[in-house]
């Protein structure tokens, strides 16, 4: 059974228009499926309708056999908890240290009074330190997240998001607001740490080289539907123009 | 080649030459014929001048030595007035600026905080202290009362804006890992606002401050009843001694806020 099952997707804004029109996909436990497209191809749209940052407004999103599209309230947010976010512009609380950022992946299972006075639960605390010496940061713990620089930034933001034990990981552009060699790195990191804990990951890159050295499986949006869906190898000249409308750079 | 020209586009009548020319001239026709409504004379403001150094050189010194003990406990109470109040106030505008921020709130608690604060911002402290005065009689907790209500209005709306002005993302973030509203708020937003919730409680001190020292007048506790007394009987001397405490109060206070500043802003 897959772990993420969309069908019928659509999602029209407010102001008219049609990010997705009608996008089917089904992933299963394990796979690392990258996402890619031109601006405004609807892959933002895409991710955020999983864990309904943005609100879907036709077709299905099953997780692990649940519809959470018609989720709402404590239903809803137990559902998130259940989903990792990175984010492209990191999204971190700049006031709070790097710690209270992580341990912010864990507020769904600790009650408000607990949250408020940081007694977070010692598996927790316990695991959020790991995840820091596992992202390389075991020297910026208590270091408030705006002294970090981009790619510390970053590799705090995929701290939190796995502090969640998350079923299903999704990352929107996390290396957008980096420089390549950092991209790299950052994106080595990620694919390191959910290869070991064998994480359902989507990512939305628009760094296609990228896209094929991370990711086991490749899915290409254009306009709001799929055009392409295979592996990285099958990623051809042809394809490219298919997701691009036009071909790749000579060179 | 002809060298191309361009010019910005117009938004509407008021964005053309002669519309900018129309509304400057309003302008400064309403002003000449305002100035001429006030009708101002000039030779009583260059006689007042000198009645201003009266104040300060009067000959009833020693009632300064009879009022002293008066004119501290005045100001004292007046301090303490604000200084309970203000802490009052901004813990009922906290609930109130959240409920005031439309993007964390939803439709009808909006307009029910949005009210709150412009039913609070409505009247000016003078008047609310007049009413309250009448509710719960002469003294200091009619003034404590004034002087939170008017925080709260104060409070409430600019610590709604500071919320809707906080970068979205941080919140959804948080949102994003199944935290509840309660948590999304603490961790997402306060963080982001935390300066300015203290910057704006040490401006609303401040004011409180000065307010409590006026709204004696009308029976409110403070300062403001012995003031009023002396500018009425001619006691020149001890109206000028007050009104260089409040001033050196407001120093003191200024002084204690920037300090509060630099170490946690």
């Amino acid at each position: 059974m897959p772990i993420l099952k969309i069908t019928g997707l659509e999602k029209k804004y407010a102001t008219g228009d049609l990010a997705l029109r009608g996008v089917d996909l089904s992933i299963d436990a394990g796979e690392i499926v990258a996402i890619i497209g031109p601006s405004g191809a609807g892959k933002s749209s895409l991710i955020r309708c999983v864990n309904r940052l943005v609100e879907p407004t036709a077709g299905s999103i099953e997780i692990d056999g649940i519809d959470v599209v018609s989720l709402s309230g404590s239903q809803l947010r137990e559902q998130r908890s259940r989903i990792g976010m990175i984010f492209q512009s990191f999204a971190l609380v700049d006031r709070l240290s790097v710690m209270e950022n992580v341990l912010c992946g864990a507020l769904s299972r600790t009650g408000f009074w607990a949250s408020w006075f940081r007694k977070f639960a010692e598996g927790d605390v316990d695991r959020a330190l790991t995840l820091l010496e596992k992202v390389g940061l075991s020297d910026h713990v208590n270091k408030r997240a705006d002294a970090l620089s981009g790619g510390q930034r970053q590799r705090v933001g995929i701290a939190r998001a796995l502090l969640q034990k998350p079923l299903l990981l999704l990352a929107d552009e996390p290396t957008a607001s980096l420089d390549p060699k950092t991209s790299k790195e950052v994106m080595t990191i990620l694919r390191e740490l959910v290869t070991e804990e064998g994480l359902t990951t989507i990512v939305n890159l628009h760094d296609v080289p990228l896209a094929k050295a991370c990711a086991t499986r490749i899915v290409g949006l254009s306009a709001g539907k799929v055009v392409f869906d295979g592996p990285p190898s099958e990623l051809t000249e042809a394809v490219w123009e298919t997701i691009y409308g036009e071909p790749e750079m000579a060179g | 080649m002809a060298t191309r020209t361009w010019q910005r586009p117009s938004k509407g009548w008021w964005d053309r030459p002669a519309g900018r020319w129309a509304i400057g001239i309003t302008i400064v026709v309403y002003l000449v014929i305002a100035l001429q409504a006030i009708d101002i004379n000039f030779a009583r403001i260059a006689r007042g001048w000198a009645r201003l150094f009266e104040v300060g050189v009067g000959t009833q010194t020693e009632v300064v030595g009879q009022k002293i003990g008066e004119i501290l406990r005045g100001l004292g109470e007046s301090l303490a007035m604000a200084v309970i109040a203000t802490p009052l106030g901004i813990l009922l505008a906290i609930p109130i600026g959240f409920g005031a921020a439309h993007n964390v709130s939803t439709k009808w608690v909006y307009y029910i905080c949005r009210s709150i604060t412009v039913l609070s911002r409505g009247f000016h402290e003078i008047v609310i202290a007049i009413l309250l005065v009448k509710m719960v009689g002469f003294g200091p907790l009619a003034g404590v009362l004034t002087l939170a209500i008017a925080t709260v209005g104060f409070y409430g709306k600019l610590f709604a804006e500071a919320i809707e002005e906080s970068d979205g993302s941080v919140r959804e973030a948080v949102q994003a890992s199944g935290a509840g509203w309660l948590q999304q708020m603490v961790f997402g937003i306060i963080p982001q606002v935390k300066p300015r919730m203290i910057g704006l409680g040490l401006y609303r001190l401040d004011i409180n401050v000065r307010e409590s020292t006026v709204i004696g007048v009308v029976g409110a506790g403070g300062i403001g009843a012995t003031l009023e007394t002396t500018f009425d009987r001619y006691e020149y001397v001890a109206s000028a001694v007050i009104l260089a405490l409040i001033i050196g109060l407001v120093f003191a206070l200024e002084a204690g806020a920037g300090w509060i500043r630099r170490r946690y802003l």
